[in-house]
């Protein structure tokens, strides 16, 4: 299987107030498959729309490398940005913000065919456009309406549609369903899956929700205050998690299923920003099972298990089950 | 069960947003009674009504727009639309009280919290201030919230902490009736955890009966013993938790569960339900979900359906089988 995408020691500091520094990606690896989904799930500030923007160069990395096809474009210049952001997209997770509200439909996909000169003649861009629209499922007549006129379903597929137009073949998704009702979210995670498969597209997909990072990924990375706490292949991370914020994580989502009534862990205190770091595993003070070094020295992310990556001191333990929650209620 | 037990009883409720353009149907026809120290969640998607018939219950539809054409909503047996405003002033907070969805815009930022629990106490009671303020420290302390913050400025809080302020607040005058809106929409899942742990546990103290409103079953499933599914302003299915889940007879509320991705089972592919929601400046014929069902017929087309069934009710002439299973 081919590598598109390695990310390696990547990091983006952000200067705030009184001369600190916000930690919000550190020190994140991984490599992405072609064709493949890595999902990056985590809560809000965890530093994952950051480690997305970073990675496409929307933000200038702090430092590590940003190797997409061969090219480490974490060194290039603009120009040689400017031609290989045709093969990067991005969708976002608000479709309205991420539309011009002036422009009519068909103008918005046109774009970037415009700007990268890709077609000589009128004739030529239109026949793209209309290809475009009917892959993500719009019909030719709204080619003429404009943002306002349509449902954030409809918004994201024009969203997908712009994204699609250069032909990429990376794609980072940041919560592109989390605005969208759940019959709604549905019709767009089918559309994003079919499409993968018949373009073989590599997605990044960014999300808070356990259930649609399940869905959609291959592989899944846990963030937690900008560090990459737990990545392994889908089956791992949900059949067996290592981390203990990946385990309360997992435990704290409310169920459908009535029948089986899991143990939910409520995790104490909560999530602040990662400013002015000291050493240490950040999740140590919400983490029952902190130890006195845990609190002095960061845990490096390791391979535990086959592909399975964990960054904590404990985790021999938990993977033989002699360290475990108490779950606090039945 | 009789008519004194109830609590509160919305009948046949009816509430139309009307504007130069258009008249809009946010609410038909909706009813359901909450017992004392029920829990019941009303489930839908954006625009189904949630929020207006919740806002029809505490007496704060914006008018204009907003008119109730039609209904009743009886609280401890007495109609809150016949009542005075001053009477239902008195209501609010002491009988009824509500938590936002959103805990920023819920919080006046420019008074610390401290000041604004103590208002909420004093416009209710007459306590002098130490009284006020030791009533609200106990309520802050009892949600998690230390009394050392007593003085902050809701900017000073994050997201979850705001929201244990914004549910002390709804707690102050001792409700019967809490009705939350989507209490943890904008909350992360750890956090999540802990405000419906909170919620689940004043029911208990106080007693308290619970209108949840929210888009995700999975929180309904967590703290309600009923459930009622609403659609294009109707409550298209109601019942216990268990029948509801277990055996859910109206094509939507499948459909909804359908489409959600679910943590404990593998489903290669989601079953959207097609379409969207109707306009209802310009509601279709017959069943209002019959442009997106899988099973329409003639009839739904043409007549809509009645609620029926006994406790557990929906309106559909063609009802999921005992075989339909999630």
């Amino acid at each position: 299987m081919k590598t598109l995408l390695e990310v390696s020691h990547l990091s983006k500091y952000f200067p705030v107030a009184n001369g600190g520094l916000l930690h919000a990606v550190e020190d994140v690896s991984f490599r992405v498959n072609e064709g493949e989904t890595l999902g990056i799930v985590g809560e809000s500030g965890c530093g994952k729309s950051t480690l997305g923007r970073t990675i496409l160069r929307l933000h200038e990395p702090t430092s590590g490398r940003i190797i997409f096809d061969g090219m480490d474009i974490a060194s290039f210049n603009v120009r040689e940005l400017r031609q290989i952001r045709k093969y990067m997209q991005i969708v976002f997770q608000d479709p309205y913000a991420s539309l011009d509200t002036r422009y009519t439909i068909k103008k918005i996909i046109e774009e970037p065919l415009i700007i990268h000169k890709v077609y000589k003649t009128q004739a030529e861009c239109n026949a793209r456009v209309e290809e475009l629209m009917e892959l993500v499922g719009l019909e030719k007549r709204v080619s003429n309406m404009y943002p306002h006129e349509f449902d954030g379903g409809r918004r994201q597929r024009v969203v997908i549609a712009r994204a699609l137009a250069m032909n990429p073949k990376f794609i980072v998704c940041d919560e592109p369903v989390s605005a969208l009702d759940v019959s709604v979210q549905a019709q767009i995670l089918n559309l994003m899956m079919d499409l993968q498969k018949k373009l073989g597209l590599t997605y990044i997909f960014i999300s808070h929700d356990m259930s649609v990072i399940k869905h959609i990924s291959t592989d899944v990375g846990v963030m937690y205050m900008g560090l990459m706490v737990e990545k392994a292949p889908k089956r791992h991370i949900f059949s067996r998690p290592l981390h203990p914020y990946t385990i309360a994580l997992l435990s704290a989502i409310p169920s459908v299923n009535i029948l089986e009534r899991k143990k939910r862990i409520v995790l104490q205190g909560e999530i602040t920003s990662p400013v002015n770091v000291k050493p240490g595993c950040r999740f140590a003070p919400r983490c029952p099972f902190a130890t006195e070094a845990c609190m002095r020295i960061t845990p490096e992310l390791r391979e535990v298990e086959e592909d399975h990556f964990v960054a904590c001191h404990r985790v021999s333990e938990i993977a033989k089950g002699t360290l475990y929650y108490e779950t606090q209620r039945s | 069960m009789t008519e004194n037990d109830m609590l509160l009883q919305v009948k046949n409720l009816h509430v139309h947003y009307v504007t130069d353009e258009a008249d809009v149907a946010a609410v038909n026809g909706i009813s359901f009674d909450v017992k004392e120290g029920d829990t019941i969640g009303l489930v839908g998607e954006t625009g189904a009504g949630k929020t207006t018939t919740a806002m029809a219950i505490m007496q704060l539809i914006p008018d204009p727009p907003g008119v109730i054409r039609e209904g009743e909503i009886l609280f401890k047996g007495k109609n809150l639309l016949e009542n005075s405003e001053r009477e239902n002033q008195k209501i609010r907070g002491n009988g009824i009280s509500m938590i936002f969805q959103d805990p920023m815009t819920a919080l006046n930022p420019t008074m610390t919290i401290g000041e604004q629990l103590m208002e909420v106490i004093r416009k209710h009671d007459r306590v002098s201030r130490a009284e006020a303020k030791r009533r609200a420290v106990e309520m802050l302390e009892i949600v998690g919230v230390k009394s050392d913050r007593f003085d902050d400025y809701p900017h000073q809080f994050s997201g979850g902490m705001k929201q244990r302020v914004v549910i002390t607040m709804s707690l102050l005058c001792h409700p019967d009736l809490l009705i939350a809106d989507e209490p943890t929409t904008a909350l992360d899942v750890t956090i999540q955890a802990q405000v419906l742990e909170i919620i689940a546990d004043l029911q208990k103290k106080y007693k308290m009966s619970i209108i949840l409103i929210t888009h995700d079953f999975g929180v309904v499933a967590e703290i309600c013993n009923r459930v009622a599914v609403i659609y294009a302003g109707e409550i298209v299915e109601m019942g216990s938790i268990e029948e509801v889940y277990l055996n859910p007879r109206h094509p939507y509320t499948q459909g909804l569960f359908d489409s959600t991705p679910k943590l404990d089972s593998e489903v290669e592919r989601l079953i959207p339900i097609e379409g969207l929601m109707p306009n209802m400046a310009n509601p279709p014929q017959g069943c209002y979900f019959h442009p997106r069902c899988k099973y329409c017929q003639a009839v739904c087309r043409q007549q809509a359906p009645q609620l029926q069934g006994d406790g557990h009710v929906y309106k559909c002439y063609f009802p999921l089988g005992e075989e339909v299973r999630r």
